[in-house]
């Protein structure tokens, strides 16, 4: 099944990736095979079986309302690619 | 405005942030306000790679008390997908919300407006995250933004009303009986100042009576139930003019500019959304069993709308009454706190109504902020029915008691507010008020009603309010008819 190349540039706009030509067109093709083996799986009969979100049997994991300490904001912004006193600083989010 | 020619079509999406101790997926404390940036943070609501989010039970509670308020359905199972898109307060890139099974839909509520009682559909109440705050900064000609993740994964209520609401003051009332009902549940403040409660309304207009949908704008940045009111107003006007200049509403997002009064259009570019939705691989879907539900049901305050019924049937009051009783936090108990000890539920009502009502516009505030106890208000009205004040000068009394908090009958002592029934004093001053005003004491002998007015007004003047009416009156007829 062939994807269009609008298709990649929409999917990749999408996850924020700027793509270069050979890219889009490489991954163009490497998308169609996938598309294609997910064709195989879909000819298989699944009318009598409940959709999977799911592959771990477990259901109601909750947790009580009980706070904790969170860490130290050292550590929240020991990554930040800037900061402004305790704020992550990014690039103008409105002009 | 020519609302007679169009009708809007209105429905709301507001976002609820339940008072959960601890955030949605992660043990941080809910608690933010006022607390220091990214002091409320771990690796799993700061969106590290990784982590593993766990479901707050209370959260989930909190959810589906409030879809049970609302007259939802609780299907027999829920799950969390995963919303994608791509901002900066939106850590992972993509929100834990709920897509095709949420955890309660198809209710209603009602709202008292336009003729009222009317129904509002809810389509659905499902539970989410809250996204981290951005502030915006300009310096020197330059922009950055600031990003604090403390509001990142407090629980978020999405409350998604059916497209039944028909004019601005609908609207409103339904924020505010929706603000009601969460805060009755206690399962959050409803502060909308303070973004506990945020709205987004959908309108769009058609020519009365015509069954195809207009063009749908959406107006965001809703925060207060009158700024709901007036942005759909504008919106309505500004669709109206349009539709009649031969013009086109356009489909798109605007904001609403609380200062100029108008909805301006966000310009973003516009194009269609596409969150690739699936379920979250992280959590295990949610059974809701009979028993979880039908003790949640059981643990539920008295709603607004029971309320209303009850104050009815029990204290014989009028629905208009009923609705004013029940229709903020705090003032039904009130009301029912007095009448324990004063069995005239009517009188009650309308002090309730009138001057307690009266103040807490005066003051923009709340019953809760108020010193005055129930039990002020009802030795306010026994000192009235004895004869002890008039109602005026009780008018004034209930302003000193919602102010100091003291008590009504220390008030009237120390102020010296007792009505003055003394016929002595009464007549003397009576007497003052004939000699100081001798034409309109002629009116009132030549048969003049309204003079014998003036003349009891001079002296409740005179006495600042403290005669008995109903004395002077008296005192007056008998001087004038045998002088
Ligand atoms: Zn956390």
């Amino acid at each position: 099944m062939a994807i269009s190349r609008e298709e990649v540039e929409h999917v990749a706009f999408l996850a924020r990736l700027g793509l270069t030509e050979e890219e889009t067109t490489r991954l163009q093709e490497q998308l169609s095979t996938i598309l294609d083996y997910m064709r195989t799986i879909n000819e298989v009969d699944t009318s009598e079986i409940p959709p999977t979100a799911q592959v771990i049997p477990l259901r109601n994991v909750m947790r009580p309302d009980e706070p904790r300490p969170s860490l130290p904001v050292e550590q929240i912004l020991a990554n930040a690619p800037d900061r402004e006193d305790n704020h992550f600083r990014v690039p103008p989010v409105l002009d | 405005m020519s609302t007679s020619v169009y009708e809007p079509v209105i429905g709301l999406e507001t976002h609820v942030q339940l008072e959960t101790k601890s955030k949605m997926f992660c043990a941080c404390s809910a608690a933010y306000a006022g607390a220091e940036p990214n002091t409320h943070v771990c690796p799993v609501c700061l969106g590290m790679p990784g982590v593993l989010p766990v479901i707050n039970r209370r959260a989930v509670e909190f959810t589906l008390l409030s879809g049970l308020a609302l007259n939802c359905e609780v299907p027999d199972a829920s799950k969390f997908d995963r919303k994608n898109y791509p901002y900066p307060d939106l850590l992972k890139g993509y929100q834990i919300s709920q897509y095709d099974l949420p955890f309660t839909v198809n209710g209603w509520l009602t709202i008292d407006v336009d003729g009222g009682p009317h129904r509002v559909g809810i389509i659905r109440a499902h539970l989410e995250e809250d996204t981290a705050k951005l502030i915006h900064k300009r310096e020197n000609g330059a922009s950055h933004t600031l990003m604090d993740a403390n509001r990142s994964g407090v629980p978020l209520l999405e409350i998604v009303s059916a497209p039944d609401i028909r004019s601005p003051t609908a609207a409103r009332a339904y924020v505010q009986k929706l603000r009601l009902i969460v805060q009755t549940l206690g399962v959050s403040t409803g502060n909308m100042e303070e973004g506990a409660l945020r709205c987004d309304v959908n309108i769009s207009i058609r020519p009365a009576g015509s069954e195809p949908l207009g063009v749908k704008v959406e107006i965001k940045n809703l925060n207060s139930a009158r700024s709901v009111q007036r942005a759909l107003e504008y919106e309505i006007d500004r669709q109206t003019r349009a539709i009649e200049g031969g013009q086109q509403v356009i489909q798109e997002t605007r904001g609403w500019d609380e200062d100029r009064g108008v909805t301006v259009s966000q310009r973003t570019k516009e194009q269609a959304h596409d969150y690739r939705y699936f379920p979250e691989p992280d959590l295990p879907p949610v059974f809701l069993s009979p028993d979880w539900i039908d003790g949640l049901r059981q643990q539920m305050a008295e709603l607004p709308d029971a309320r209303r019924e009850r104050y009815q049937r029990e204290f014989g009051l009028s629905h208009y009454d009923a609705v004013q009783l029940t229709s903020a936090l705090g003032v039904g108990t009130f009301f029912e706190q007095a009448v324990a000890l004063y069995a005239r539920p009517k009188v009650t009502a309308n002090w309730i109504q009138g001057e307690l009502f009266r103040v807490l516009r005066e003051r923009d505030t709340d019953i809760q902020e108020l010193p005055l106890t129930p039990e002020h208000l009802v030795e306010l009205l026994v000192l009235i029915d004895d004869g002890t004040i008039s109602q005026a000068i009780a008018k004034q009394v209930f302003d000193d008691v919602a102010t100091s908090g003291r008590s009504p009958r220390t008030i009237v002592a120390e102020r010296g507010l007792a009505q003055i029934s003394d016929a002595t004093e009464l007549e003397r001053m009576v007497a003052e008020a004939i000699a100081a005003n001798p034409q309109a004491a002629a009116d009132v002998r030549a048969g003049k009603a309204p003079a014998l007015g003036f003349l009891t007004g001079q002296v409740m003047k005179a006495t600042r309010g403290k005669a008995n009416p109903a004395v002077v009156n008296q005192i007056l007829k008998r001087l004038l008819d045998t002088a």
